[in-house]
């Protein structure tokens, strides 16, 4: 499967990743590549067959809605590259 | 003997009879980190201070008997979180992240006891088999420093085979764990899905992960296995089941004669394997065989799909794990950005490196409309047929034998331009991932064309990690023990 560069910047975009121009040619060559590797898995008959997301076999367990606090806001505001003691600071969202 | 030969039960036994003291236990590791760092760059961080204060206030309390690991250095690999300590995935995003919380795992090895030596360098975000993917340095193979040590957890793998430290905490996403632990020599266990809690363990696959130990004997294994394993509030995929007494178990007798040892075609073909894993992987069957071994042939059917299967659900999975660097509430955050898409960008475009970047993209383009059916549903069905396949086959045996890597440790920079060719010798490790059983390798020999250990790997139902290392153990007694690397040797 060719994948274009057009698409694979389509698909950087959606990633939020910007790619140089030399990075658009080596990544489409070898995803083109990688996906082509991939096809192989239309060799096998998979209908009727449920596809397997995870291996658990236990049920989910769930807890009780109950407010819970394991950390300190300062705690959580520690690694912020802004904020202001109570917020994560980022840009502007709305206009 | 040398303290930094000893392994993590005798340490901790010279130390409950008080033959030693934890202060000293911690110097020498720490003088060992130091005098085999600069060839190896195992490590990422190393907490000498926090871990020396540590071992005096311990020593002061005396030795305490009911704590698994008093007294033993433990390696941690960079993936997973250390409270107060850096915590990177060896990635440029998170190369300023101090998290406020120990992984569970972590939490469980402290509690016992353990002692936080360092942090161990990765593939960055776990994303590859040599750890040449890190951001930061490119770790050597103790045995041949001009090759990899395997990856992704090729750090703690080193580490440990350095004697830098008797045990490691490594993660296994497709052989993580397993690979590393074949190419520099130690034996690494990747537990059943869901075994041991994943939290704190920085996401790559979530449907893959797994924390396991490294150690250099089935005894230390068992030790360090035990701490972790177990059911976790905090994990909603960590399981009930109980968590075997690993450590008695292996005190129990155990005939290798009386289970039955699947030996899968499409695992051991013609022309498959590097002619030095041929030889000793091969002559590893061989020598079962005249130990009265009882070796079943089957077959996997769907081997030759693993790798495109793994592939596909990894990288999906990565994309989305992935989506949460963004600049905003912790690593790094691109400076100047006039908005916030600009932010998002430029932070993920600086702060991941090139393979972290390809996975993504990759992934992205499997999940997106149009595609999901063709390749992530596709490729999750495949999966559910893998692991028919071994469901399948542990009805005509207990354990499954297999190579670990078809190749030995590559030189560094031999496969990196080629990321297929790299992702082709996960063949052997992705279908444990898949399928969520446990497998474990061990060394059993050095080949011949170059003197680089070779390892062979067993896998088992799920749970059965008892059985694993009753196999292992006897496979060690037995049949092969590997010496110390030349970087230890000299």
């Amino acid at each position: 499967m060719k994948i274009s560069k057009d698409k694979v910047m389509d698909i950087a975009r959606l990633a939020r990743l910007r790619l140089s121009p030399e990075s658009v040619e080596t990544f489409s060559f070898q995803l083109s590549q990688i996906l082509e590797y991939m096809e192989k898995l239309s060799e096998v008959d998979t209908s009727e067959v449920e596809p397997l997301y995870s291996p658990i076999t236990h049920p989910t367990p769930y807890r009780d809605d109950e407010v819970r606090q394991h950390y300190e806001r300062e705690e959580v505001l520690k690694n912020a590259p802004e904020e202001d003691g109570e917020h994560f600071i980022v840009p502007r969202v709305v206009n | 003997m040398e303290i930094t030969s000893l392994s993590a039960i005798e340490l901790r036994d010279a130390i409950a009879r008080g033959e030693i003291t934890i202060k000293e236990v911690v110097e020498a590791h720490i003088e060992q980190i130091n005098s085999t760092e600069e060839k190896l760059n195992a490590l990422l961080y190393i907490n000498a201070e926090g871990a020396l204060s540590l071992a005096q206030e311990m020593d002061k309390k005396g030795p305490q008997k009911d704590r698994a690991l008093w007294g033993v250095p433990v390696v941690i690999k960079d993936v997973l979180t250390t409270k107060g300590i850096p915590t990177t995935c060896a990635s440029r995003i998170l190369k300023n992240f101090i998290p406020f919380y120990d992984a569970e795992a972590v939490a469980r090895v402290k509690e016992a006891g353990g002692i936080l030596m360092a942090k161990s360098n990765m593939d960055e975000f776990a994303m590859g088999s040599s750890t040449e993917n890190s951001a930061f340095k490119i770790t050597k193979n103790p045995w041949d420093l001009s090759r990899v040590p395997g990856g992704s957890s090729g750090g703690s793998a080193a580490s440990v085979s350095a004697h830098q430290s008797p045990l490691s905490l490594g993660s296994d996403t497709g052989g993580s764990i397993r690979q590393p632990a074949s190419f520099c020599g130690v034996i690494g266990l990747k537990p059943t899905y869901g075994r041991v809690s994943r939290f704190g363990l920085i996401a790559y696959g979530s449907s893959l992960d797994q924390v396991g130990p490294i150690a250099r004997s089935v005894k230390d294994i068992a030790l360090l296995l035990g701490v972790i394993a177990g059911w976790d509030e905090k994990d909603s995929t960590s399981s009930p089941v109980e968590v075997e007494d690993y450590v008695s178990l292996l005190e129990t007798p155990f005939n290798l004669r009386e289970i039955k040892i699947g030996i899968p075609s499409e695992y051991w073909e013609e022309g498959g394997l590097d002619e030095d894993v041929e030889a000793v992987c091969g002559g590893f069957l061989e020598e079962l065989k005249r130990e009265g071994a009882q070796l079943i042939p089957l077959s996997l059917p769907h081997t030759a799909y693993a790798v495109a299967t793994y592939y596909i659900i990894v990288m999906a999975e990565a994309s989305s794990n992935l989506a949460r660097y963004d600049g905003v509430r912790y690593g790094i955050r691109a400076k100047g950005a006039k908005d916030l898409m600009e932010m998002y960008v430029e932070t993920r475009s600086r702060g991941f490196g090139p393979e972290v970047q390809r996975r993504i993209i990759l992934g992205t383009y499997v999940l997106s409309a149009g595609y999901y059916d063709a390749y992530y549903r596709k490729a999750a069905q495949v999966r559910r047929i893998i692991q028919e396949d071994f469901i399948e086959a542990f009805k005509q045996c207990d354990v499954i034998c297999a190579p670990v890597s078809p190749v030995i440790p590559f030189k560094i920079g031999e496969k990196i331009d080629d990321p297929l060719t790299m992702y082709l010798t996960d063949i052997f490790t992705t279908p444990l991932n898949l399928a969520g059983l446990p497998g474990i390798s061990l060394p059993i020999g050095l080949g011949k064309k170059v003197r680089v250990p070779v390892g062979i790997q067993f896998i088992a139902p799920p749970f059965k990690e008892g059985l694993l290392l009753q196999v292992a153990q006897e496979v060690e007694k037995e049949i092969f023990k590997i010496p110390p690397p030349p970087v230890v040797s000299g």
